[in-house]
C-alpha cells in the first residue's frame, strides 16, 4: 500500500498548494504592490471625507505612492483627520505639498491626490498637510447651481 | 396522538444524542492527533487517498467555474462598459467565497463518503471491534489519521481551487474575449487585499475542512454496522456536511466582510 509512488504524489500535491498560495500573494492581490512598508505617515484635515474609505489610495501626479490608514474626526475642529502612509521612496515631497480628494472617472472611488508645492523643507514623519481640498459633492453643486440660476434671473 | 408526539420526544431525543456523541467522539480524535507526529506515515498514506485523488475533479471544476465566470461576467459588465473589472471580481468571488465552499461540498462527495463507507464498512465487518481485541485504538490508528489528512487536504485543495479558476477566467476573458492582460492582473491586484480577502479564504477552508473531516468520520463510526447503514451513513455525509458548509459560510462572511 505504503510506496515512493504515494509519497511523490502527497509531495506535488503540496507543492502544487504552495505555488497556488504563491500566486495568490504575488500575481492575485496586492501583497507585491504593499512593497516594504517602510515610509512615513502624515496627517491632513478636511471639511467633508464624503466616501473616502480606509486603504484608498494616494497618488501623486496619478501615480499610487502610498494609502490611507484612518480617518477620524476632530472633536475640536469639527473635522476630519486623515492618517495617510507613504511609501519610503517618496520622502522628498516639499512641506506645502497639498492634498485634494479626488474622484476616479465621473462615479469612481475616490482617492487623495497630492501636488507638490515649491518649499525646501520636506514633509517628514507626523508632519501635517496645511492646503487641502474637500472632497466635491455632486448634490451640493447642483444645489448651488441651482441658487446661482434663480439668483441671477432676478 | 400522544404516539406522534412520543415519536418527536424521540427523534429529538435522538439528535441530541447523537450530537453529544459526536463531540465526545472529537474529543477523543483531537487526543489522538498528537500520536500522528510519531507516526505521519498513516498521514501521508490518507493525504495520497482522499488529497491527490480529489485533485483531478478539482482542478477540472475549477478550470471551468472560473471559464464560466469569465464568460458571463464579461458579456454582464460589458453592458455597463465596465469590463475592466472582470479580473477583480472573479478573483473576488473565487478567492473569499466559491473557492472554499465548492472545495468543501466537492471534498465532502467525494472524499468524505469514501472515508465514511470506509469506517462503517470497517465496523461493519468488525474490523474495529478486532483491533480493540488487540488492544490497539482504532480511534487512533484508523480515526485520527483520517481526519488530519481531510483537515490537512481541503484548504490546500482550496488554495489550488482557487488558483486554476482564475487561470481559467484568465483563459476566457483575456485569450478568447480579448480583454487586455494588464487590465486583467492590474484591476485584480488592486482591489483583492491579501489580509482582508486571501487570509480570510484561507481560514474559511480550514474551518470547512475540520467540518468536513469531522463529520466524515463521526458518520462512519457511528453507522448502523449493516450494509444498509453504511449507506445511509453516506447520504448523512454528503447532506450534513454540505448544510454545514453553506450555513458556516453564511456566518462566516458576515463576521469577516460585514462591516
Amino acid at each position: 500500500m505504503y510506496s515512493k509512488v504515494t509519497e511523490l504524489w502527497v509531495g506535488i500535491f503540496v507543492a502544487a498548494a504552495v505555488a497556488a498560495l504563491f500566486m495568490l500573494a504575488m500575481q492575485v492581490s496586492n501583497l507585491s504592490l504593499a512593497g516594504s512598508d517602510e515610509g512615513y505617515t502624515v496627517t491632513a484635515r478636511f471639511d467633508d471625507v464624503a466616501g473616502l474609505n480606509v486603504r484608498a489610495p494616494v497618488r501623486l501626479a496619478g501615480v499610487r505612492i502610498g494609502r490611507i490608514t484612518s480617518i477620524e474626526v476632530d472633536s475640536t475642529r469639527f473635522q476630519a483627520v486623515v492618517k495617510m502612509h507613504i511609501q519610503s521612496p517618496y520622502d522628498n515631497l516639499p512641506e506645502d505639498t497639498t492634498a485634494a480628494i479626488l474622484t476616479e472617472g465621473l462615479l469612481g472611488a475616490k482617492y487623495i491626490g497630492l501636488d507638490p508645492g515649491g518649499s525646501l523643507e520636506n514633509l517628514g514623519e507626523g508632519s501635517e498637510i496645511i492646503i487641502t481640498q474637500s472632497s466635491i459633492s455632486l448634490e451640493k453643486l447642483i444645489g448651488q447651481l441651482f441658487v446661482n440660476l434663480t439668483g441671477g434671473s432676478d | 396522538m400522544t404516539d406522534f408526539i412520543r415519536s418527536l420526544g424521540r427523534r429529538f431525543l435522538n439528535s441530541i444524542q447523537r450530537l453529544g456523541r459526536g463531540n465526545l467522539f472529537l474529543m477523543q480524535i483531537l487526543r489522538g492527533l498528537p500520536s500522528m507526529v510519531l507516526r505521519p506515515r498513516l498521514v501521508v498514506q490518507q493525504i495520497y487517498a482522499v488529497g491527490v485523488m480529489s485533485l483531478t475533479i478539482i482542478i477540472v471544476s475549477a478550470a471551468f467555474t472560473g471559464m464560466v465566470l469569465g464568460l458571463q461576467l464579461f458579456n454582464t459588465l460589458q453592458g455597463f462598459g465596465a469590463e475592466q473589472s472582470i479580473g477583480s471580481v472573479t478573483a473576488l468571488t473565487l478567492v473569499r467565497e466559491l473557492g472554499p465552499v465548492l472545495t468543501a461540498i466537492f471534498f465532502a462527495g467525494l472524499a468524505g463518503t469514501s472515508l465514511t463507507a470506509e469506517i462503517g464498512l470497517m465496523k461493519a465487518t468488525e474490523q474495529l471491534s478486532g483491533m480493540e481485541m488487540m488492544a490497539v485504538d482504532p480511534v487512533h490508528r484508523v480515526v485520527a489519521p483520517r481526519f488530519a489528512a481531510a483537515w490537512v487536504s481541503v484548504p490546500l485543495l482550496a488554495l489550488i481551487f482557487s488558483a486554476v479558476a482564475i487561470l481559467g477566467g484568465y483563459f476566457v476573458s483575456v485569450g478568447l474575449l480579448g480583454l487586455d492582460t494588464s487590465v486583467y492582473w492590474g484591476q485584480m491586484q488592486a482591489y483583492v487585499d491579501w489580509g482582508d480577502d486571501v487570509v480570510n479564504g484561507i481560514i474559511k477552508s480550514i474551518v470547512f475542512g475540520f467540518v468536513c473531516a469531522w463529520i466524515a468520520v463521526y458518520e462512519g463510526f457511528d453507522a448502523t454496522p449493516t450494509s444498509e447503514g453504511v449507506s445511509r451513513a453516506t447520504i448523512r455525509t454528503v447532506v450534513h456536511s454540505s448544510l454545514s458548509v453553506l450555513a458556516l459560510d453564511f456566518i462566516m462572511t458576515s463576521l469577516m466582510f460585514g462591516d
